[in-house]
């Protein structure tokens, strides 16, 4: 296929800049390895959109955050992505933190930050009731907030396939040759052409940058550890809860997450691996001891499941968002660890006016139409909406998740909608069935019905997630014939 | 002369029985250990002919599932188990079915059958 | 608003008894509601024998079991909705339930039962370290594919805790020619009963570890090995004792948590040990008119104990619709001491008893040779001797109504005297 631009990634930053550039009249195609979209770091985060005082004051990080924070407000709005900026703390339990949360305050009114402000005791008190007894100071940021964040990355592949950006999925990188001012990209079945290339590659931007440049930089996988929680533990705090930056990193958060569950991590571990994205005894020790320092009386036995997430880290500290100076056209969007969530739109629209900068002006795509629908939930909606609902489709009256209260009609729409859920976990992910305490128990063999109905395969065909995920090994009865195939275990006396 | 330690399942307790067999021209068995005389015979039972209740499914077409529970009406050799879901996996019905109907007659010629344990 | 003398909250063997009960005590006006696409439950999935003995008199499966409660309640013209899930209960018992053909439906109901069920651990629930990867089941999930759907979700299978389900699902994966590595068990003592461990693994060669945990799964997208590991007395892990299986699947076994967000939200109180709801003599919850029975009041290792139970509920919804049921009154409670771990029913009216109490109870540990006393208040009424107690076996114990009426006590006690050392 030839295409004017090839983004090489489908997570949160891929599929941002895919989407802006879907305004603008060219071929663009997301190259992404995995069986769906946001299946990377997008997929296992804190959730978080930092304020932007973290950053060193004149870093990309700093102000890519500050400026990313502003515009995830419009963004989400657009694409009906849930996102609450309920604020954030940083709290100190002694004094010398509390010079700590004073140095954050002046690096963050430098980045921009709009609003910070140390609190005493009880003034925290009154905004966080389940604190520790132990916090004396927190630094307040206002702007800080939660978002579900492949959701956006979702949202944000919806609408550029709408807006005609082509995705292939299970489409591995396997070489990029530059000839011509074009580069011949191969990945899994498909040969692409491709004026300018956008490495959005996450954990593998290293490996993407090496086929054709000079490898100039390295990236460093960090895991983080991650409990989460049900929602009757909702409740528990009110802002997203951070503890003092130590030499360790910026400590565990809990937080209340924006479907109403709470989270709790995430470690920091450099694994050498960028597939070890496996939990330890060790992690949950550790998120145990921090949380409890945290809040009080924590309901621990509420956790619903662990998970963890690997950041795209490099060892020089910032953001690489840059063309490549010997190749034209091919535009590294790298070591994007946080706040790279927080900072997606701004680090989007730095590479796309850098790309823009390289190639000249774009005609503009008038017919691009920027909104999104999401399905609102259907558990949000008043009786009487139900009922119009139920009315128009009678699958919205079918509960197929118990615990998340997750109709036939979601799943259906999530899985009919371009850029689609073709996964037990992509369902999971859009529409939340799964999701709850029970975890798919109930849930799961109803939703791999729909996926095979509504895809046309058989169900033993349906996976978990990636493609080699099979989830049923074959029917039952198949052992009649004379051969003695039975299971080693027979021992018949 | 042979010892063998069972324990037995004749109801929630499970005693730890000790069933000692004699040949003395002829078969005699002592159990030890049975709290109830169900137990005693749970013993010998086990030692000489130990047999099961076997529940399965069979392939069902023409039906709101594809699979129906099917058991032994009774008990069949411990042996014959793996020989006899052979013949439970060979075979397909077709709706309807009461709970109760014969799916296979005289299993393995133990003289128990195979019967659907609910209708469909 | 349609409107209803008692509205039964699942179609599942306690719904289905306590249906049934109701009517035969005089109420006409009843509907059963179930979420399933029929009725019958957890039973029609548990194809294996051993329920009935107690009810019945003979070893059914589940869905014999079952289908004798279903074909009675075809007879009796109990009215039910399948495929229905209900949405909502409020105190004042209004119901909200939805399905595809009515739409949003509100009901009005003069008394509730609630027979949910239960739903299973899940992994994260007891926070097992490692990847993610599919080939992850709780028992019940399999026992659904396998049994009703008709697919396999395993080769080669380690099984994590031995409640009965999980020595059950042993078995039924071997015979449908699979091969089960090993059924590891946290305690020291099994979670099921000792027939299912001898039927379902000594039987085909299953090796049962005790004292053992899994603390870490591998596999990136299948399972392909997990560690097994040795656990102290306090259910540490043993360092050096790691053992790694190779397998294709986990099944987990792991325990059984009442299902209540409907009677949460309703306002009824949860008990903090049985995961159910708090309930008096009559099976009635902390909202009058509301009624609990089966597994989503206490999770039952016998069906037959859930049928008895679920029957009191449904007798005492009808007494409630007749004005029968005497609201207030001297209100006793029921307490559970040494080595017992709960009873069933929290409050006793005596004025409402009729004939016996049923008190229900698990105890905390295994026990040979151990007596159950019952105390009202500190005097010792009854000594029962046991001659074997476990946690996976509920216990229970009648009073007759003659004992406690005209006796003045708060609590009726029961605690375990224990002999040997």
């Amino acid at each position: 296929m030839k295409v004017d631009v090839a983004v090489i990634g489908a997570g949160v930053i891929g599929t941002y800049i895919a989407r802006e550039l879907a305004r603008y009249n060219l071929n663009i195609v997301i190259i992404e390895k995995e069986n769906d979209v946001a299946n990377g770091t997008t997929k296992a985060n804190s959730a978080i959109i930092h304020a932007g005082y973290d950053a060193k004051t004149g870093s990309l990080k700093a102000k890519t955050n500050v400026l990313g924070n502003r515009l995830q407000e419009e963004l989400c709005r657009e694409l009906e992505v849930p996102f609450e900026r309920i604020g954030s703390f940083v709290v100190a339990f002694n004094d010398e933190e509390v010079e700590i949360l004073k140095k954050l305050e002046e690096q963050g009114n430098n980045n921009g930050v709009p609003g910070l402000k140390i609190l005493n005791q009880a003034e925290l008190r009154e905004m966080e009731p389940n604190l520790s007894e132990e916090v004396v100071a927190a630094l307040y940021a206002p702007t800080a907030g939660i978002i579900g964040p492949f959701e956006l990355a979702i949202a944000l592949a919806e609408n550029a396939a709408d807006n005609g950006v082509e995705i292939l999925l299970n489409s591995k990188v396997t070489s990029i040759d530059k000839s011509n001012n074009k580069y011949i990209i191969k990945a899994g079945s498909h040969k692409i052409e491709t004026k300018y290339v956008i490495n959005c590659a996450g954990l593998y931007a290293d490996e993407i940058n090496n086929m054709v440049n000079r490898p100039y930089f390295e990236i460093v996988p960090n895991r983080g550890q991650y409990h989460l929680f049900d929602k009757t533990a909702g409740d528990f705090v009110n802002k997203v809860v951070f503890q003092c930056p130590t030499k360790a990193g910026k400590g565990v958060l809990v937080l209340p997450t924006v479907h109403g569950n709470v989270l709790i991590g995430p470690t920091a571990e450099n694994t050498g691996n960028k597939e070890a994205n496996e939990t330890t005894t060790e992690g949950f020790t550790f998120l145990r001891e921090k949380a409890e320092k945290v809040v009080k009386s924590f309901p621990y036995y509420k956790v619903i499941t662990s998970f963890s997430g690997l950041r795209a880290k490099t060892p020089t500290g910032d953001f690489i968002i840059e063309e490549v100076q010997e190749s034209r056209g091919f535009i590294n969007v790298a070591a994007i660890d946080s706040p790279g969530l927080s900072a997606a739109p701004a680090i989007g629209n730095y590479a796309i006016d850098i790309l823009k900068t390289s190639a000249g002006a774009f005609e503009e795509n008038k017919s691009f139409n920027p909104k999104r629908k999401a399905f609102k939930p259907f558990t949000e909606l008043s009786m009487e909406e139900k009922q119009q609902l139920i009315d128009q489709d009678p699958r919205y009256g079918r509960v197929i998740c118990r615990c998340e209260q997750i109709t036939e009609g979601e799943i259906v729409d999530v899985i009919k909608r371009k850029a689609g859920a073709l996964t037990l976990d992509a369902v999971k992910r859009r529409a939340r069935a799964g999701m709850g305490r029970c975890q798919g128990g109930f849930c799961g063999p109803r939703v791999m019905e729909i996926i095979a109905r509504e895809l046309n395969i058989d169900i033993t065909d349906v996976v978990k997630d990636g493609i080699d995920s099979y989830i049923l090994t074959g029917a039952t009865k198949t052992i009649y014939d004379d051969t003695e195939n039975l299971a080693a275990a027979t021992k018949e006396d | 002369m042979e010892k063998q330690n069972i324990i037995c399942i004749a109801c929630p307790l499970g005693c730890k029985l000790e069933v000692e067999h004699k040949k003395n021209g002829i078969d005699d068995y002592i159990v030890t250990g049975n709290k109830c005389p169900r137990g005693k015979d749970y013993g010998i039972k086990e030692m000489t002919n130990p047999t099961r209740v076997l529940t399965s499914t069979v392939k069902i077409k023409n039906a709101h599932l594809c699979r129906i529970p099917v058991r032994t009406k009774g008990e069949i050799p411990k042996g014959l188990i793996f020989k006899c879901m052979k013949e439970i996996n060979k075979v397909e019905i077709s709706g309807p079915i009461k709970v109760g109907d014969i799916i296979i007659k005289n299993v393995l010629g133990t003289g128990i059958d195979i019967i659907a344990t609910r209708s469909m | 608003m349609v409107n209803y003398d008692v509205v039964v909250i699942g179609g599942g063997p306690a719904g289905l008894a306590a249906a049934i009960e109701a009517k035969n005590n005089g109420v006409n006006n009843i509907l059963v509601i179930e979420r399933d696409r029929e009725l019958g439950g957890i039973l029609q999935q548990c194809i294996h024998n051993g329920f009935g003995l107690h009810i019945f008199n003979e070893e059914l499966t589940g869905p014999e079991y079952a289908e004798r409660f279903i074909e009675e309640l075809y007879e009796m013209g109990i009215e039910y909705k399948l495929d229905t899930m209900v949405l909502e209960v409020s105190p004042n018992k209004t119901i909200y339930a939805m399905n595809t053909t009515e739409g949003i439906l509100n009901i009005q109901a003069k008394a509730v039962i609630l027979a949910m069920g239960c739903r299973e651990r899940t992994r994260g629930a007891i926070n097992i370290p490692g990847t993610r990867p599919a080939g992850i089941f709780t028992a019940g999930t399999a026992q659904r594919f396998v049994n009703m759907e008709g697919y396999m979700v395993g080769k080669k299978v380690v099984i994590l805790g031995s409640g009965d389900i999980g020595l059950i699902m042993a078995r039924r994966m071997t015979l449908e020619g699979a091969e089960v590595k090993a059924v590891v068990e946290l305690m020291p003592y099994s979670g099921g009963l000792t027939r299912n461990i001898v039927q379902c693994l000594d039987d085909y060669n299953i090796p049962l570890l005790l004292s053992h945990t899994i603390i870490d799964i591998k596999g990136k997208s299948r399972v392909e090995e997990v560690t097994v590991v040795k656990v102290d007395e306090n259910r540490n892990p043993i360092e050096g004792t790691e053992k790694i299986f190779d397998c294709d699947t986990l099944l987990l076994s792991v325990g059984l948590i009442p299902e209540n967000e409907l009677s949460e939200n309703a306002g009824v109180e949860i008990h903090p040990l049985t995961g159910g709801p708090v309930v008096n003599e009559s099976m009635e919850t902390s909202i009058e008119g509301i009624f609990a029975c089966g597994n989503v009041l206490h999770v039952h290792d016998l069906v037959d104990w859930v049928t008895e139970e679920s029957r009191r509920a449904g007798k005492n919804a009808a007494r409630y619709v007749k004005n029968q049921l005497a609201s207030n009154g001297n209100i006793k409670k029921t307490y559970a001491g040494y080595g017992v771990r709960y009873i069933v029913p929290q409050q006793v009216r005596v004025a409402n008893i009729e004939e016996k109490l049923h008190l229900m109870m698990r105890v905390n540990d295994v026990y040979n040779s151990a007596k159950m006393v019952i105390k009202l208040d500190d005097e010792v009424y009854k000594r029962i001797k046991k001659n074997h107690l476990a946690p996976a076996e509920m216990e229970s114990i009648s009073i007759p109504a003659k004992d406690l009426i005209n006796r003045s006590f708060t609590t009726i006690s029961v605690e375990l005297e224990v002999e040997e050392a």
